[in-house]
C-alpha cells in the first residue's frame, strides 16, 4: 500500500467544513421541527371523519415511509420544476426532509397517544377544560414523554439523511466535502474528516436532547 | 338542583337508561346502588355531559346540560367528578395536579392557583404530599388527590363514580372518610357505590338502579332496611354480609 495520507488540505479547509456543518445542523433542526408539527397535524387528520382529508394523510404517510428519501429530495428539487415551481436547494431539502419526518412522526404520535389512557381526557374535561386545554396541558405532555426516544432517533436519522442534500446541490457538510474532494483528490482524508464531524454532531445532539429530557420528565425520575 | 326527566340512553341496540327520573336537592347526598354494568356510571356521565342522551332532559340549576347553546365547560365547573380509576395526571406533582384547572380554566395566577390547591390538599389530608408525583402515592392517596382536584374548582355538586371500587381494601376507608367529611360539610353529592354501609349511613336517599330505571328510591334507612323491590332484597342480602 503506497497511499500517502495528507491531512494538510483537510486542516486548511476545516473552517469551511465547520461552516457547512452549521448548514447541516440548521437544515436538520428545521426539518425536525416542521416534521414534528406536520406529523401531529397528519395524525389528527388521519382520524378525521372527512374521507378526502383522511386519504390525503394516509397517502402522505405511505409515500414518506415507503419511498427512498433521495427520491423525495429529487421530487422537491427537480420534480416540481416540471410544474414551474423552482425551489432553492436549501428549501427543497428542508421540504423533503420535513415531508419524510412528518410521515414517520405521524405513526409515532399514534403510538404516543395510544399510551395515554382515555380517563386522562375525561378527568381534564370534567374539570372544565376545553378539548384544546386537555390536549395542551394533560395529553400532549404525556405523549411527548412516550415519543421522546423514537423522536431522538428520528433526529439522528435526519442529521445523517441531510447528507443526501448534496445531490440537490446543497453545500451542507457532505456537499462541501465533495467540493474539496474534487479539488484536492484527498478523498479518504476529506470523507474521513466529514464522518468524524457527523459523529460529533449526532453525539452532541443526543446529549443535548438527553439533557432536555432530564429536565422535562421529572415525574419519571421521582418514581425511581 | 339537578333534575333528570325521562332520560333515555342506548349504546347501539343496548338500552342502558330507559326513562330515568331523579331530582337531587342542594345539600343532599344520594347514593345509586345496583348490579355492576347496569348503567349507573352512564347515568352520572349524562349529568356532566361526558355522554350524550337520546331523549329526555337533564338540568343543573336550571341549565339544560344537553341543549345546543349550553357552555358545557362552564357547567362542568359546578360538577366535580371523581372516577373509579382516579386518573391523576402522572406528569404533574400533587400540587400541580390540583392547581392546573384553577390556573387554565379559572384563569387564576400561579400563586393564587397554588394557594387554592394547597388548601384543598390539606382538606383531604395530603398536606405532606404537595411535591410528590402520583407514582409515589398509594391508590387511596391518589383518589383523595382526585377529590381535591375536583374541589379546587369550587363545585356545587360532586359526582362519585365507584370511587373506592379499584382500591385495595385497606385503602377504602381513607377515601370513604374523605367523602363523609364532604357530606357533613353540606356538599351535594351523587354517589355511585358498592359500599352499602356508606349508602346506608351517609346518604340521605338511596336509589336502586335496575334494568335502566330507578326501581326504588327513598330515605336511606328505609330503602336499605326494608326494601320493597324483590330484586333489591336479593341484591342487599347478597352484598351486606
Amino acid at each position: 500500500m503506497d497511499y500517502q495520507f495528507q491531512w494538510r488540505p483537510v486542516i486548511q479547509a476545516l473552517p469551511q467544513l465547520l461552516e457547512a456543518s452549521l448548514v447541516t445542523l440548521q437544515v436538520s433542526v428545521l426539518s425536525m421541527g416542521l416534521g414534528l408539527l406536520m406529523g401531529l397535524v397528519l395524525y389528527f387528520i388521519r382520524k378525521s371523519p372527512i374521507l378526502p382529508l383522511r386519504a390525503f394523510a394516509t397517502t402522505w404517510i405511505e409515500v414518506a415511509r415507503n419511498t427512498p428519501s433521495l427520491f423525495q429530495i429529487f421530487i422537491f428539487y427537480w420534480g416540481l420544476g416540471e410544474f414551474g415551481i423552482f425551489l432553492s436547494p436549501y428549501v427543497s431539502v428542508v421540504a423533503a426532509l420535513s415531508f419524510n419526518c412528518a410521515g414517520y412522526m405521524a405513526e409515532t404520535y399514534r403510538g404516543g397517544f395510544a399510551a395515554v389512557p382515555k380517563g386522562q381526557n375525561m378527568a381534564a374535561r370534567t374539570l372544565g377544560m376545553t378539548a384544546w386545554q386537555s390536549l395542551r396541558y394533560v395529553e400532549l405532555p404525556q405523549v411527548l414523554r412516550a415519543i421522546y426516544h423514537p423522536m431522538t432517533n428520528q433526529f439522528t436519522w435526519i442529521i445523517l439523511a441531510s447528507s443526501l442534500g448534496m445531490l440537490a446541490g446543497l453545500r451542507e457538510l457532505s456537499g462541501e466535502t465533495q467540493y474539496f474532494n474534487s479539488r484536492t483528490f484527498r478523498t479518504f482524508e476529506f470523507f474521513m474528516a466529514a464522518a468524524v464531524i457527523y459523529y460529533v454532531i449526532t453525539k452532541i445532539a443526543l446529549l443535548v436532547l438527553k439533557a432536555i429530557g432530564w429536565n422535562l420528565f421529572k415525574a419519571e425520575r421521582a418514581a425511581k | 338542583m339537578i333534575i333528570l326527566e325521562n332520560v333515555h340512553k342506548s349504546f347501539g341496540s343496548l338500552k342502558v337508561l330507559k326513562g330515568v327520573n331523579l331530582t337531587v336537592h342542594e345539600g343532599e347526598v344520594v347514593s345509586l346502588i345496583g348490579a355492576s354494568g347496569s348503567g349507573k356510571s352512564t347515568l352520572l356521565y349524562c349529568i356532566n355531559g361526558l355522554e350524550k342522551i337520546d331523549s329526555g332532559r337533564v338540568t343543573v340549576d336550571g341549565t339544560d346540560v344537553h341543549a345546543k347553546g349550553t357552555d358545557i365547560n362552564k357547567l362542568r365547573q359546578k360538577l366535580g367528578t371523581v372516577f373509579q380509576q382516579w386518573n391523576s395526571f402522572p406528569h404533574l406533582t400533587a400540587l400541580e395536579n390540583v392547581a392546573l384547572a384553577p390556573r387554565v380554566v379559572s384563569k387564576l395566577d400561579k400563586a393564587a392557583a397554588r394557594e387554592v390547591a394547597a388548601a384543598q390538599l390539606e382538606r383531604v389530608g395530603l398536606k405532606d404530599k404537595f411535591d410528590h408525583y402520583p407514582s409515589q402515592m398509594s391508590g387511596g392517596q391518589q383518589q383523595r388527590l382526585a377529590i381535591a382536584r375536583a374541589l379546587a374548582m369550587k363545585p356545587d355538586y360532586m359526582l362519585f363514580d365507584e370511587a373506592t371500587s379499584a382500591l385495595d381494601p385497606e385503602l377504602v376507608t381513607e377515601v370513604l372518610d374523605t367523602m363523609r367529611m364532604l357530606a357533613s360539610d353540606g356538599m351535594t353529592m351523587i354517589v355511585v357505590t358498592h359500599e352499602m354501609s356508606f349508602a346506608r349511613d351517609v346518604s340521605d336517599r338511596v336509589a336502586f338502579f335496575k334494568q335502566g330505571v330507578l326501581a326504588e328510591i327513598g330515605p336511606a334507612r328505609e330503602v336499605m332496611e326494608s326494601p320493597k323491590d324483590p330484586d333489591l332484597q336479593r341484591f342487599l342480602s347478597s352484598s351486606t354480609r
